[in-house]
């Protein structure tokens, strides 16, 4: 079996080789030149691994929970965590400050190639990691059962970060398909499909062979969530490729058509990946941290039907006044607003599991942490069905204030509760009684949460400035302004913005530095008995 | 065209019925008498955290992890 491994590794080295040989643009060579790289090092460590001998295998013992890949996901989503906060802040102060795109670093550091490379290393690389991290960690003990498949969730783990720097890689060097949230060109997105189905099968395995009665509410968002993704991860990337050596590609789809399941995409990767993911997330951690179970099993079972067959109609609100007919923008706007309900049932669930133990609040940050998170889950799915109505989004769209919302959203409700979950895992993974600093978990709650206040109300200020200045007419029915006179009045609001954004990083630094603190802490602070 | 308009109508009538219809039945399944107990033990599902094999397999799969990584070390 090993020599079957040495010798694949080896033949998808050489073919990588080959492939950069031929390649027909940078990104391609880069990306070829990554897979060669990572498929020799396989291959030595699969050497190393083999008894020359053909003794007997070391088999590792299976027994209790399978934590190794859990850790490296930790880790790896702080990292990714810092790398996206860190690209973010800088392309905002490249948005207020143009200088910034700075000629010797051309074409590869300009906004326009940095910002997927944002986009994507925030909710991909540190999203992404949270959630596989976090389901592979609650779908073991709500089920009470080893991961499924030996080492398949290794697989999981480093082939998906793999993907991670294939797109990153190809973003900078200029492959992209010119899809929001979907930019990776296709050799990337066959890999990542290969990667999310093994994902699937760990999860499934596991949920199939568990010892426990129920499936817990939590394993049902994070199913939900592999499921859905796979789909709208397949059907958004249709397309043909140019030339087997290239990153070109052309969409099966064209026309409104694409447009419509771009964004049938793209809402639902808010829903599916963004929202039921990491309410799979809540569903755990929450009652966990607070000591007592979800506030209404009854409700969670009616928010999560609700939420999922609810959210994958919304997508049509992001072409309001486009091609697309106007039945299909209607039904995507009463949809959104109709959402709004399952989304603040999930809320008060979350909140209210609380009850009787508000003080947590004053005393542990990290329950802080998930009620405002929670908090911010609240306000974003307010603001989203409010700028889904046609009539709020013919001010709004393409104005800073959708920037804004998405910000609310994913630094407050995504940001904040994978803090936490890091929070919480960190000691338990490694042994420890507890953090190595709570007072550094209340500073980086206060950075976070003061961070996303400055970012989500200078983009409202500057996004309704916008949008009202863009309509504005004189007397005889001309524009008053131009594009361009938008943009020099929203110069204070972007340094403002970008301000909380230092802010936020500076909190995810902390959390890095109280993280390594905890893991590197002397073997005396462990604990024989986990606590808790 | 055809397809089109048949999947359209098909869409907006039986299988519209048939999703809430759907939706209606987890509702009320989800309030059926006597599934407070079914629900309240579910919800303590986190709070059992039974490792597989025992307790103290926690340290068993740490060290056989730390086994794992030394023996790679010297081949």
């Amino acid at each position: 079996m090993d020599y079957l491994k040495i010798a694949a590794f080896g033949i998808v080295a050489l073919l990588a080789a080959i492939a950069a040989n031929f390649a027909r643009d940078a990104a391609y060579l880069a990306n070829a030149l990554i897979i060669m790289v990572a498929a020799t090092v396989m291959l030595l460590w699969t050497l190393r691994q083999t008894d020359p001998m053909g003794g007997p295998r070391r088999v590792a013992v299976e027994t209790g929970y399978m934590d190794g890949p859990i850790r490296y996901g930790v880790v790896a989503t702080a990292f990714w965590g810092v790398v996206g906060f860190l690209v973010g802040t800088f392309i905002a102060f490249q948005l207020a400050f143009p200088s910034l795109n700075f000629d010797w670093a051309q074409p590869y550091g300009n906004f326009g190639r940095l910002r997927p490379l944002h986009t994507s290393a925030v909710i991909f690389a540190f999203g992404g990691n949270a959630l596989i991290a976090t389901s592979l960690y609650v779908v073991q003990r709500t089920c009470s059962a080893r991961l499924w498949g030996g080492n398949l969730a290794w697989f999981v783990f480093w082939g998906y970060n793999l993907f991670i720097v294939l797109a990153a890689s190809g973003y900078l060097l200029g492959a992209t398909q010119s899809k929001e949230y979907a930019e990776p060109e296709w050799h990337v997105d066959l890999w990542l499909t290969i990667v999310w189905v093994a994902y699937l099968v760990v999860f499934m395995g596991t949920i199939f062979k568990r010892k426990e009665r129920h499936i817990y509410v939590a394993n049902w968002f994070y199913l939900s969530f592999i499921i859905t993704i796979a789909m709208l991860h397949i059907v958004n990337n249709l397309s043909i490729p140019v030339s087997i050596f290239g990153t070109k590609s052309v969409q099966v789809f064209a026309g409104v058509q694409d447009a419509m399941t771009q964004w049938w995409y793209g809402h639902n990767a808010v829903g599916f990946f963004l929202t039921a993911g990491f309410l799979g997330m809540m569903y755990y951690f929450v009652p966990k941290q607070a000591g007592r179970p979800i506030y209404s099993y009854k409700l969670s079972i009616i928010h999560f039907w609700a939420l999922i067959f609810l959210y994958i109609w919304a997508g049509p609100h992001h072409l309001h006044y486009t091609a697309l007919p106007d039945w299909a923008a209607t039904l995507g706007m009463v949809f959104s607003i109709i959402l709004w309900m399952p989304s603040w049932g999930g809320m008060i669930n979350g909140l209210m599991t609380l009850q009787g133990a508000w003080d947590k609040i004053r005393t542990d940050p990290i329950i802080r942490m998930f009620v405002a998170s929670l908090a911010f889950y609240g306000m974003s799915t307010f603001e989203g069905p409010m700028m889904s109505i046609r009539a709020v989004n013919s001010l709004s769209h393409y104005t800073d204030w959708t920037i804004g919302h998405v910000h609310s959203g994913a630094l407050g409700w995504n940001g904040l509760i994978t803090f936490g979950a890091l929070y919480f895992l960190t000691p338990k993974l490694w042994n420890r009684r507890e953090m190595y600093s709570i007072p550094a978990i209340n500073a980086h709650f206060w950075l976070a949460t003061v961070g996303i206040v400055l970012y989500a109300s200078s983009m409202w200020v500057t996004g309704i400035m916008e949008g009202l200045m863009w309509r504005e007419v004189d007397a005889n029915g001309f524009l008053v302004n131009s594009f361009a006179d938008t943009v020099d009045a929203k110069f204070p609001m972007y340094v403002v913005r970008g301000l909380g954004g230092v802010l936020y990083l500076a909190g995810g630094l902390i959390m890095v530095w109280n993280m390594w603190m905890t893991i590197r802490s002397p073997r005396t602070a462990i604990v024989t008995s986990p606590a808790e | 065209m055809e397809t089109y308009t048949f999947l359209r109508q098909l869409a907006d009538s039986w299988v519209l019925l048939a999703l809430t219809l759907f939706f209606l039945g987890v509702v009320f399944w989800a309030f059926r008498p006597g599934s407070r107990a079914l629900h309240d033990d579910a919800a303590s599902v986190p709070f059992r955290d039974e490792e597989p094999q025992g307790g103290d397999e926690r340290r068993a799969d740490r060290t056989s992890d730390d086994t794992d990584m030394k023996g790679r070390s010297h081949g």
